[in-house]
């Protein structure tokens, strides 16, 4: 018998009787009550809590301006998914790496996500942002990719993080968030809620452990 | 047992200070959490939900398991099955010689640390390094995790200087935590960069679509996987739930419960390897399916690893989480461990002092305290206690169960008490530490009631 079936075997033989399972709309309904009013406000002071920032904008060009303020365009590398950003950020990611000691390139020639190695700033946009918790949720597509090579590293390597999102896409809640979800066959997702940070060292809040050590959300009206 | 808790408890007491400044850094998480859960005003029926939830996955576990198996491979991730902690060590050890390597990056696994992997591996020539900050600290040091959210909490910031001055080149004396973990940042990035395999544990898997959920706030997990050309993800039986709307319930409830956070800062959904990577998922029993039968204990694999139990218990603020000499420590490891191996952790069930406050943080509603206590009648019938706990307890059965020697004993022990004090109030005596013993009545109650009746 394979390892499997003793497992499952054993399952059946001292399992409890099945109960069964809670229904979730009552207390996803009271959630979306209590969250659902000004999602705005509450996104932002939540994302603030939580060591990142929201910068209300109206335009593309002012995301641009703001970039241009705080970032330090042309110097570093900074790589957007945007098309409507490619006057601060670059749209095509070539590899400015020179160090020959990271491998960039695979067997077989194609382009190594360790080529973002030196991004300063990655622009990205998310599916919505959810009030409760200052979370964007994001999935494979929109986080870019080189020939054609989906890069699930984008929102982590960089130093820095812009998210642009239209603030008509809050939800109040994390019910909300799977409800928006349905059965989507994402191949990858994942929920940022602010910069990467750790308080291991003796409780002391750092921001910036191994993702990055900013995050900004441009919220478009 | 080579040292039992009372032991190791009373090494970690040595230093008074560091005691004060453990239990009151636990305690300060402890109120985070309970300002984050005040936020909600239906905290409790979420509780409830996540908990009815889980029983209903420990009711159905073979069908979910089997249903989870089908979709992930149908994903195109393959998954392997291990009955114990030498099982799941030997997969990974078969991965990472079919790929060629011989060092891996890890995050955090409680699960890895149950089975002793970073052990086996070294053993076998291979180097791991821990990406959590907490767990890489631990691990320069050569200890393990003490808790199982925050690993190296028993830690002061001097001796971390002191480590990472050795270790990663920091100035000599710097005890900075923002230029500490900046070092840190730097030594693991280059190991992010360099790895070509990557072990992650598991928060939640997804019956319903074969997904799994790696929940962590420094973004080292993802650092790992997304750079590595194979991710493997280790994870208990009993981390299945049904569907995917059923981590809208448990997402909330994580963070808030381990560090009154909101969420954690990546809460990351795999569904299937990236283009050109490999993905391995083990699925490992290692006495879950014991645990499961005992009726008694089952509700312990409900579990979600937050660690609130353990910043909430007054033991476990006390004594530290190396005097439960398990992986996972506090209260929930207490009701886990003896069914690994009764004999080895026949102690930790009598680490508390069943106040029931881990109960009532726990966000799954295990009765950890009442299991506890349990434990206790379960070790004594089966001859795990110490000597001195069963001969005490015969003595007492004795006395107890006869009138006449109850009230003989009594007698005795009042005067001795009042005429040599010495007797009890010295160190030999257990009770005597940080505590005056009362001052011996002249009468019993029984006495009294005698002779004031009518």
């Amino acid at each position: 018998m394979t390892t499997r079936d003793k497992i499952l075997q054993a399952v059946r033989q001292n399992k409890p009787e099945s109960t069964p399972l809670p229904d979730l709309a009552d207390l996803a309904r009271r959630a979306h009550d209590h969250f659902s009013d000004d999602v705005v406000h509450r996104f932002g002071s939540t994302l603030s809590g939580i060591g990142g920032q929201v910068v209300p904008v109206t335009s593309w060009a002012e995301i641009e301006t703001y970039v241009q303020q705080y970032f330090t365009v042309g110097k570093h590398r900074i790589i957007t998914t945007l098309p409507q950003l490619a006057g601060v950020a670059s749209t095509v990611w070539k590899s400015d790496i020179v160090d020959e000691s990271v491998v960039v390139v695979d067997a077989l020639g194609a382009l190594l996500p360790h080529t973002l190695a030196d991004v300063e700033l990655a622009i990205i946009t998310a599916h919505f942002g959810v009030a409760e918790n200052g979370s964007v949720w994001v999935t494979e597509p929109l986080l870019g990719s080189i020939q054609n090579k989906p890069l699930r590293a984008v929102p982590f390597i960089p130093q820095h993080l812009a998210v642009v999102l239209s603030a008509e896409d809050l939800v109040p809640t994390m019910h909300d968030a799977y409800k928006r979800i349905g059965s989507e066959n994402y191949t990858f997702g994942v929920f940022i809620a602010g910069p990467s940070k750790t308080a291991d060292i003796e409780q002391s809040l750092v921001l910036g452990a191994h993702g990055p050590k900013t995050m900004t959300v441009f919220l478009l009206d | 047992m080579t040292q039992a808790h009372p032991e190791l408890a009373e090494r970690f007491n040595l230093d008074e200070e560091r005691v004060n400044w453990h239990d009151e850094t636990l305690w300060f998480v402890r109120q985070k959490r309970d300002k984050a859960a005040h936020t909600l005003p239906e905290w409790e029926d979420l509780r409830e939900t996540a908990s009815q939830i889980k029983h209903n996955v420990l009711g159905n576990l073979d069908t979910y398991l089997a249903e989870f198996e089908a979709n992930a491979l149908a994903n195109g991730v393959q998954v392997h099955w291990a009955a114990d902690a030498a099982e799941h060590n030997r997969i990974v050890l078969d991965i990472l010689r079919e790929n060629k390597v011989d060092r891996m990056v890890k995050s955090k696994s409680m699960l890895t640390e149950e089975c002793h992997l970073n052990d086996y591996l070294g053993e076998q020539g291979i180097d791991v390094i821990d990406s959590d900050l907490g767990e890489r600290i631990v691990q320069l040091a050569g200890e393990t995790p003490s808790h199982i959210v925050l690993p190296c909490i028993h830690w002061k910031k001097e001796e971390i200087g002191v480590l990472f001055h050795k270790y990663m080149g920091t100035d000599e004396g710097c005890a900075d935590p923002q230029i500490l973990t900046g070092a840190a940042r730097l030594h693991l990035r280059d190991t992010f960069l360099t790895r070509r395999v990557a072990l992650t544990g598991v928060n939640f898997a997804i019956a319903e679509t074969g997904e799994f959920v790696v929940c962590t706030n420094e973004g080292n997990a993802d650092m790992g996987v997304h750079l590595a050309d194979v991710h493997i993800a280790s994870m208990g039986i009993e981390k299945i739930i049904p569907r995917r709307e059923h981590l809208g319930v448990f997402l909330r409830l994580l963070a808030r419960s381990a560090t009154g956070q909101p969420i954690t800062t990546y809460s990351s959904h795999f569904r299937q390897p990236r283009a050109g990577q490999t993905m391995h998922l083990i699925l490992v029993d290692n006495g879950r399916t014991v645990q499961l039968g005992r009726e008694d204990f089952r509700n312990s694999l409900k579990c979600i690893r937050c660690g609130a139990c353990m910043n909430t218990c007054p033991v476990y603020r006390r004594s530290g989480g190396h005097s439960y000499h398990s992986a996972i420590s506090g209260p929930i490891g207490s009701i886990l461990a003896p069914n690994l191996d009764m004999k080895k952790h026949a102690d930790l069930p009598f680490a508390s002092t069943l106040c029931g406050s881990c109960t009532n943080v726990c966000p799954v509603k295990i009765d950890i305290h009442q299991q506890l206590y349990k434990w206790r009648q379960v070790l004594m019938q089966e001859g795990e206690a110490t000597t001195a706990k069963t001969v005490s307890m015969q003595a007492m059965n004795t006395v107890l169960s006869n009138h006449g020697l109850y009230a003989v004993s009594g007698r005795i022990g009042r005067t001795l008490m009042r005429w040599f004090p010495g007797l009890v109030n010295n160190k030999l005596n257990p009770w005597y530490k940080h505590r005056n013993m009362p001052e011996a009545p002249k009468e019993s109650f029984g006495d009294w009631y005698a002779k004031n009746r009518k």
